[in-house]
């Protein structure tokens, strides 16, 4: 036998050693990274969540929790409902077109039924809960001016949405408040992440 | 000077501990390793007072590791228990009160101690070459350093580490197409939950400082391969005596050895009144809402990251959203961050050291310092103005730093270097 090394063979070998090692860590990297997504119980718990809105005033607001997040329901009376065509020029998505919504609630009260109004309280800027400041006008601490029509007001950047959660120009926040896909049961009830239509 | 020999005699002269040292050195590389590192690591003889915060940070990393781990034996990581444990820690374990504030304020007196770390390699030109990788060694600590903060701080569970990480966990849902998943995907849970808390337990306690310790390992290990820079940014290898020893050189032990045990006497002393008098800090380094529970119904008024994160978090809010999005704060956030492992190429000056450099580095350099500490107080300040104006100015005095460097140092008129250290 000659003591001849063929390099070619050895870089093939070599390289054919890496790639197949390489495509095995990526194979063994998929449980790990998939450990991360949230797992059965986390879903279970994520389930839809039925809110009883017979006892809702008009003009008042529930707040109730699905998947961690606060979601606002409120009772909007005739005059808010009014109010919403009145300030379309001031707003950055007067249509929702650029935001999240289900497309069961695209349309100018945003809503399925406008009597009722189901938002998301987290703030599409960062995170926080916007306050509910439903009284127009200007505010005694001064972050609202008189031409405020009501709606919802973020504490943590100062971003303004209206009454529809329909986000207000030159502030933080890009876009409209999110809404959570939700349907009617019947009159007193509203389901929260479940479509209309859709069996829980 | 001092004698390399004086430790082999120890080891090994004459007798059984001189015995036992000859049988470890045969079978490990003790006394070389102790040469190598310490007793024949030959240091620049000019080292001033910026060069006391790389031995401190060293230090305040083992004082976060030895403080962390006896937190880890009465904490519990679950949402249910996680604050109360704290509380626990605080009222009923033995000096349980003052593990904790050691831990807290390490972590704030490690940020104190790495900028003072990082600014001292740009006053004297110490990530230059040949020194770029260890610079970039310490930009990944840093990056380390702030992962394991911001994992950290989500512990206690109270409302501020909850809705801080709310505010930053949602950076990453800004990202087109993926965002929405990636935060899933990082909080395991549609929300900041017990199995996000859980999650950032063990990144804090295990897998964060595992990189860490790597990385600093890898760090020194690159210094001592180069050598030390100094405050004159002269090599001192370029002049060495017949034996190899450089001439401006004494040797790290035990030379730098006692005067870094100098500065860390001050340090503890400062230390220990920060632990003892005031581990708040006003607010600074406990924040208020902090000793309230996580509240996911409930923002605090006013959210702000722990200081040392504000002037990124200033440069985030400076940004304004457009085209629907407001990627480009995050965007702003993470290239002001990566900016700093492009320093060493960034910068065309062919001194290293201010001192000899010209009036603009110099006017530059102070400039971008004290912009970073107005920057940092904006950043716990409402998003009003005048804080809101301040920031963009800021923000482009920031990256107008590093991005005109190459230009700016160029150009500036600077003195020639000595061909020795000085005082």
């Amino acid at each position: 036998m000659a003591e001849t090394i063929d390099k070619g063979r050895r870089q093939l070998l070599t390289a054919a050693t890496t790639l197949t090692g390489a495509v095995g860590v990526a194979f063994a990297a998929v449980p790990f990274l998939s450990s991360w997504k949230p797992s059965a119980r986390a879903k279970a718990l994520g389930a839809p969540v039925e809110i009883d809105i017979s006892k809702l005033e008009a003009g008042a607001m529930l707040k109730i929790q699905w998947r961690g997040k606060p979601v606002l329901v409120v009772r909007r009376t005739p005059e808010m409902i009014e109010s919403l065509g009145n300030h379309d020029a001031r707003l950055r998505d007067p249509g929702s077109d650029a935001s999240k919504q289900p497309d069961y609630t695209k349309n100018p009260a945003r809503a399925i039924k406008p009597e009722f109004l189901v938002l998301l309280g987290v703030c599409t800027h960062l995170g926080c809960l916007p306050q509910n400041r439903f009284a127009p006008g200007a505010s005694a601490d001064g972050v609202l001016t008189a031409d405020w029509p009501g709606g919802f007001f973020c504490p943590c950047h100062g971003s303004k949405f209206d009454l529809a959660g329909r986000v207000f120009a030159g502030v933080p926040a890009p876009v409209n408040l999110e809404i959570p896909p939700y349907s009617f049961k019947d009159d007193a009830h509203i389901v929260v992440g479940l479509d209309p239509g859709k069996e829980a | 000077m001092a004698d390399p020999d004086a430790v082999t005699a120890i080891v090994r002269g004459p007798g059984r501990l001189a015995r036992l040292g000859a049988w470890i050195d045969e079978r490990f590389p003790m006394t070389e390793l102790w040469r190598e590192h310490a007793s024949e690591y030959w240091a620049p003889k000019n080292f001033n007072f910026w060069y006391y915060f790389g031995s401190l940070a060293l230090f305040v990393l083992v004082l976060q590791i030895v403080t962390g781990i006896f937190l880890t034996m009465s904490y519990k990581p679950s949402a249910e228990e996680a604050f109360g444990s704290v509380e626990y820690i605080m009222r009923d374990v033995e000096w349980g009160w003052l593990i904790r504030y050691m831990h807290s304020t390490g972590a704030s007196a490690f940020f104190i101690v790495v900028y003072l770390h990082m600014f001292r390699a740009l006053l004297y030109g110490s990530h230059r070459k040949p020194r770029e990788l260890l610079w970039i060694f310490g930009v990944l600590i840093y990056l380390a350093l702030m992962a394991e903060a911001f994992f950290g701080y989500l512990l206690p569970w109270g409302n501020m580490s909850y809705w801080g990480a709310q505010v930053i966990v949602s950076l990453f849902g800004t990202f087109p197409l993926i965002g929405d998943s990636l935060i899933e995907w990082i909080r395991g849970d549609y929300f900041i939950s017990d199995i996000t808390l859980n999650r950032f337990f063990a990144l804090h306690v295990v897998a964060l400082p595992l990189v860490l310790i790597f990385l600093v390992v890898a760090h020194i290990l690159a210094l001592h391969e180069v050598g030390s820079n100094n405050p004159d940014g002269v090599e001192i290898k370029k002049n060495k005596d017949a034996s190899g020893r450089p001439l401006d050189s004494v040797a790290f032990h035990p030379y730098y050895t006692v005067k870094d045990l100098w500065g860390l006497s001050v340090f503890l002393v400062l230390f220990a009144g920060v632990v003892f008098f005031a581990p708040e800090m006003g607010g600074l380094f406990l924040e208020p809402p902090n000793f309230e529970p996580a509240n996911p119904l409930l923002t605090p008024p006013h959210i702000a990251p722990v200081w040392y994160f504000t002037p990124y978090y200033a440069i985030l809010r400076a940004v304004p959203a457009f085209m629907n999005t407001q990627v480009w704060g995050v965007l702003a956030l993470f290239a002001a961050v990566l900016l700093l492992f492009f320093v060493p190429w960034l910068d065309k000056s062919p001194v290293k050291s201010i001192r000899y450099r010209g009036p603009i580095y110099k006017v530059s350099l102070m400039v971008f310092a004290a912009n970073f500490l107005v920057l940092g107080y904006c950043g716990m300040k409402p998003a009003v103005q005048p804080f809101k104006g301040i920031s963009v100015v800021g923000t482009i005095i920031y990256f107008a730093f590093f991005l005109l460097m190459p230009w700016y140092s160029r150009i500036d008129r600077t003195k020639p270097e000595p061909a020795r250290v000085t005082k």
